[in-house]
C-alpha cells in the first residue's frame, strides 16, 4: 500500500454513500462483490419491479370495478394477470427477500462476506438479465404469455402465430434463469451459515432470521431442480417439437402440474419463511421480551421445510387426482398448520405483557400477524378437499394467497426496511410518513383482499375479464382497495428516497435491539468486524436478562459509536 | 441435508467460521450443488419411469428398440474413467505432478470416447427427438446428460491447465477434488440412465 493514498482505502469500499468517496452512487451499478453492495442492489431493483407489477395489477382491477370486459381486451387481461403473477413472485418477493439475505446474514452471524462473492455478484447480475427477457414479452408478436403463472400445457404449448421467439418462450426463459440466480443464491447462504458463524455461534444460538433463511434456501435446492427440469420439458415441447406434455404423442400434461407445484407450492414457504424470521427477530425488539420458545421456532422452520415438500397435490385436487392420494395431501398440508400454529403462538407470547413500543416496523409486524391468523385460517379451509373441489380456481383462493403474499409477506418486508434501514444506510427513516403507509397499507390490503373470498364463496370464478353483475358490489370494494394500495407507495417512496438522502443520522442500535449487526456501526464497514470477531456468550434475544450477547461487549458498543 | 453435521452449541472452535480456509467452503459449496443438481435428474428419472410404467403407445413405429452391445461397451469406458480419475487425484495427493497429468488425461480421453460413441449411436438411430414420447425421453435424458459429460471434459481441461502454473497446487487441490466428485456424480447418473433407458426395455 502507497502511504500518498490520502484516504482511507476502506472507504472505497464502504456500501453507503459516503461523502467525499468517490465512486459513491456507481458501485450500485457495477459487479460489486460486497454483499451488502448487492443487497441494496437486489432490494432496489426489487422495488422497482414491485411498482411494475403493482401497475398492471391496477390496470387489472380497472377493468374488473364493471363487470363488462371494457377497459382491455380479454386475451390483453390474460397477459396481464400472467405478468402481474410472474413480476410478483420471480421479479419482487424473491429478489427482495435475496437482498434481505445478503445484508442481514453475514453481520448477523459475524462473517465478512458472503461465502463466495462474486458467485453472489453473478446471481445478482442474472436478476436483471431475466427482468428485461421477461418485460420484452410485451414487445414480441402475440405479447406475453396468457397462460397463467402456472403455465400449464396444452394452453402453455401452443404457438399460433408460430414464432420461435414468443412470449411463453421468453417466459420460460426467465423462469429458467430465475431458477439458476436462486440456486446459484442457495449455494451461497447456505454455506456461509454452515461454515462462517462466529465463534461460539452454535446452532441454538443463531438468530431465527439466519434459521429460517436456511429452511428456505434448503428449500430452494431440493425444490428448483424439479421446477427446472419441468420447465425445460416445457420448453421443449413449445420450440422443439417433443410429447413429454402431449397426449396425441403418448405424453401426459398431469405430469408437468406435478413438477410444477413440487415446487411451487414450497415456494410460498420460500417467501414466507424470511417473514417467519422478521416477525421472530422484530417482536422481542419492540416488546422488551425474549422470543418465546426460541429453540422449538428455530426447529419448527426446519419441520415447516419437509412438509412443504409433501403437500403440492392440494393443488391439483379438482385435476382428476385418484381420491386416496386427495386424503394423504390434505392431511399433509392441514399438518403444516401445526408448525407454523407454534410460531404463532410463540409470537403472541412473546408480545404477551411486553412493553410494546409501536413503531412503523412493529405496526407492519402486527398488521402481518393479525392477517396471517387470517389467512392460515383460510388456508385450512382450502386444505380441505371438499370445500376445495367448490371453491378451488373461485375468488377465495385469489384472496387466500394475497392475503398470504401481499398481506402478510409484504407486510413482513416492510417491516423489516423500516427496521433495518437506519443499520444499513445510516439514516433514520420518518416515522410519520412511515405511519402513514401503514395505515393506507393495512386499509388497502383488507378493502381490496377480504371482498375477493365473498366473491369467491358466491362462485367467481378467478382470471376473467368479465363476470356476472351479481359479484359487481364485492369487485367495486376490491378496486377501490387496489388503487388505495397505489397511493400508499407514495409515502413509502417518499420516505425511502428522503431518509437516504438526508434523513438524520442513525446511531448505531436506534431500537436498543440485541443481535451482532446492531454492534456495528450504521452503516457498517464493508467487512463487517473484519479481524476482530466478537465471541458469542449467550443466546439471541436477551431482553431483560441482562446478560451480554458477546464477550467484551462494552468495546464493540464504544468501537461502533467511534466510527 | 443441511443439517447432517450440526455444531455442538457451547464449542467455539467447532462453531468458529474466522479459522477455517476458503477451501472448505468451495468444497461444502460444490456438495451442496451437487445434491441440488442430483434432484433435476431424480425429475427427470420420475418422470420417464411414470411415462413408460403408464403411457399408450410407448415406441414409435417401425422402432424394435434399442442396441445395447456399444452403449454397454461405452458405459464400461465411462464408469471406470471414474477410477482413473481417483488415481489422478491420488497422484496429485503425493506431489506426482506428471503421473496427474497422464492419468487426468486418460480420463479425458474416455469422456471423449463416451462422447464420441453416443454421438455416433445418436446418428445412426432410426427416430428423432419429435418421434411420440420415447424419441422425446431418449434424447433429452441422453442428451441432458452429454451435456453434463462435456461440462466435465472442460473442466478437466481447465484444471489441467492450471497444473501448469508452477506452485499451483501446492497448498491443495480442491479444483481437482471438485471436479473429480463431479466426474462420480455423472458417472453414476448414467449408470440409472442406463438401467432406464437400455436394460429396462421389456414393459
Amino acid at each position: 500500500m502507497s502511504s500518498s493514498v490520502s484516504f482511507d482505502p476502506r472507504v472505497l469500499k464502504t456500501p453507503q454513500p459516503v461523502p467525499g468517496a468517490p465512486d459513491n452512487w456507481k458501485r450500485f451499478f457495477s459487479f460489486n462483490t460486497d454483499a451488502k453492495v448487492i443487497g441494496i442492489q437486489y432490494i432496489a431493483t426489487a422495488l422497482f419491479y414491485l411498482l411494475v407489477g403493482g401497475v398492471l395489477a391496477m390496470i387489472m382491477r380497472g377493468e374488473l370495478i364493471t363487470p363488462a370486459a371494457d377497459l382491455v381486451d380479454p386475451s390483453v387481461y390474460n397477459g396481464l394477470y400472467t405478468m402481474h403473477g410472474t413480476v410478483m413472485l420471480f421479479l419482487f418477493l424473491f429478489p427482495i427477500l435475496n437482498g434481505f439475505n445478503n445484508l442481514l446474514i453475514p453481520p448477523m452471524i459475524g462473517a465478512p462476506d458472503m461465502a463466495f462473492p462474486r458467485l453472489n455478484a453473478a446471481a445478482f447480475w442474472l436478476f436483471p438479465v431475466f427482468g428485461v427477457i421477461l418485460m420484452a414479452s410485451f414487445l414480441v408478436p402475440g405479447g406475453p404469455s396468457g397462460s397463467g403463472w402456472w403455465a400449464y400445457p396444452p394452453q402453455s404449448i401452443q404457438n399460433p402465430l408460430g414464432h420461435f421467439i414468443n412470449g411463453q418462450f421468453l417466459w420460460i426463459l426467465a423462469v429458467a434463469l430465475s431458477g439458476i440466480s436462486s440456486i446459484m443464491g442457495a449455494i451461497n447462504f447456505v454455506t456461509t451459515i454452515i461454515r462462517m458463524r462466529a465463534p461460539g455461534m452454535g446452532w441454538f444460538r443463531l438468530p431465527i432470521f439466519c434459521w429460517t433463511a436456511m429452511a428456505a434456501q434448503t428449500i430452494q435446492l431440493v425444490g428448483l431442480p424439479v421446477l427446472t427440469a419441468g420447465a425445460v420439458l416445457l420448453l421443449f415441447d413449445l420450440s422443439f417439437g417433443t410429447s413429454f406434455y402431449r397426449p396425441e404423442g403418448g405424453g401426459d400434461p398431469m405430469l408437468y402440474q406435478h413438477f410444477f407445484w413440487f415446487y411451487s407450492h414450497p415456494a410460498v414457504y420460500v417467501m414466507v419463511l424470511p417473514v417467519f424470521g422478521i416477525f421472530s427477530e422484530l417482536f422481542p425488539v419492540y416488546a422488551r421480551k425474549p422470543l418465546f420458545g426460541y429453540k422449538v421456532v428455530a426447529i419448527a422452520s426446519f419441520g415447516i421445510t419437509v412438509l412443504s415438500l409433501i403437500v403440492w397435490v392440494h393443488h391439483m385436487f379438482y385435476s382428476g387426482t385418484p381420491q386416496w392420494m386427495r386424503n394423504l395431501f390434505m392431511v399433509t398440508t392441514m399438518l403444516i398448520a401445526v408448525p407454523t400454529g407454534i410460531k404463532v403462538f410463540a409470537w403472541i407470547a412473546t408480545l404477551w405483557r411486553g412493553k410494546l413500543r409501536l413503531t412503523t416496523a412493529m405496526l407492519f409486524c402486527l398488521g402481518g400477524l393479525v392477517n396471517f391468523i387470517f389467512a392460515g385460517i383460510t388456508g385450512v379451509m382450502l386444505a380441505t378437499v371438499p370445500v376445495d373441489i367448490h371453491v378451488g380456481n373461485t375468488y377465495f383462493v385469489v384472496g387466500h394467497f394475497h392475503t398470504v403474499i401481499f398481506s402478510t409477506i409484504t407486510f413482513g418486508i416492510y417491516a423489516g426496511i423500516y427496521h433495518w434501514f437506519p443499520k444499513f444506510t445510516g439514516r433514520m427513516t420518518y416515522e410519520g410518513l412511515g405511519k402513514l403507509h401503514f395505515g393506507l397499507t393495512f386499509v388497502g390490503a383488507q378493502l381490496n383482499f377480504i371482498p375477493m373470498h365473498w366473491a369467491g364463496l358466491m362462485g367467481m370464478p378467478r382470471r376473467v375479464a368479465s363476470y356476472d353483475p351479481e359479484f359487481a358490489f364485492a369487485n367495486v370494494l376490491a378496486s377501490l382497495g387496489a388503487f388505495l394500495l397505489g397511493v400508499a407507495m407514495i409515502p413509502f417512496i417518499l420516505n425511502i428516497v428522503s431518509s437516504w438522502a438526508r434523513g438524520p443520522k442513525a446511531p448505531p442500535n436506534p431500537w436498543q435491539a440485541i443481535g451482532l449487526e446492531w454492534l456495528l456501526p450504521s452503516p457498517p464497514p464493508a467487512e463487517n468486524f473484519e479481524d476482530d470477531v466478537p465471541t458469542v456468550i449467550s443466546g439471541p434475544y436477551g431482553y431483560g436478562l441482562g446478560k451480554p450477547l458477546v464477550e467484551n461487549e462494552a468495546h464493540y458498543v464504544a468501537r461502533a459509536l467511534e466510527a | 441435508m443441511t443439517l447432517s453435521s450440526p455444531l455442538p452449541a457451547d464449542d467455539p472452535a467447532a462453531a468458529s467460521g474466522s479459522q477455517q480456509g476458503h477451501a472448505n467452503h468451495t468444497l461444502t459449496g460444490f456438495v451442496i450443488f451437487l445434491l441440488s443438481e442430483s434432484v433435476i435428474f431424480l425429475a427427470l428419472f420420475a418422470g420417464y419411469i411414470v411415462f413408460k410404467m403408464s403411457s399408450p403407445v410407448w415406441l414409435p413405429a417401425g422402432v424394435e428398440g434399442l442396441e445395447i452391445r456399444d452403449p454397454l461397451l461405452n458405459t464400461v469406458v465411462l464408469v471406470s474413467s471414474s477410477g482413473v480419475a481417483w488415481l489422478a487425484e491420488r497422484c496429485l495427493k503425493r506431489q506426482k505432478l506428471v503421473s496427474f497429468r497422464l492419468w487426468w488425461l486418460l480420463t479425458m480421453a474416455m469422456g471423449s470416447f463416451f462422447v464420441y460413441g453416443q454421438a455416433v449411436e445418436w446418428l445412426h438411430l432410426g427416430f428423432g427427438l419429435g418421434d411420440g414420447i420415447f424419441g422425446s425421453t431418449f434424447y433429452v435424458l441422453t442428451g441432458f446428460h452429454g451435456l453434463h459429460v462435456i461440462t466435465g471434459i472442460l473442466l478437466m481441461g481447465l484444471m489441467l491447465q492450471r497444473s501448469f502454473r508452477p506452485g499451483n497446487y501446492d497448498k491443495g487441490e480442491t479444483g481437482v477434488v471438485a471436479v473429480s466428485l463431479f466426474w462420480h456424480f455423472v458417472d453414476v447418473i448414467w449408470i440409472v440412465l442406463f438401467v432406464l433407458i437400455y436394460v429396462w426395455q421389456r414393459s
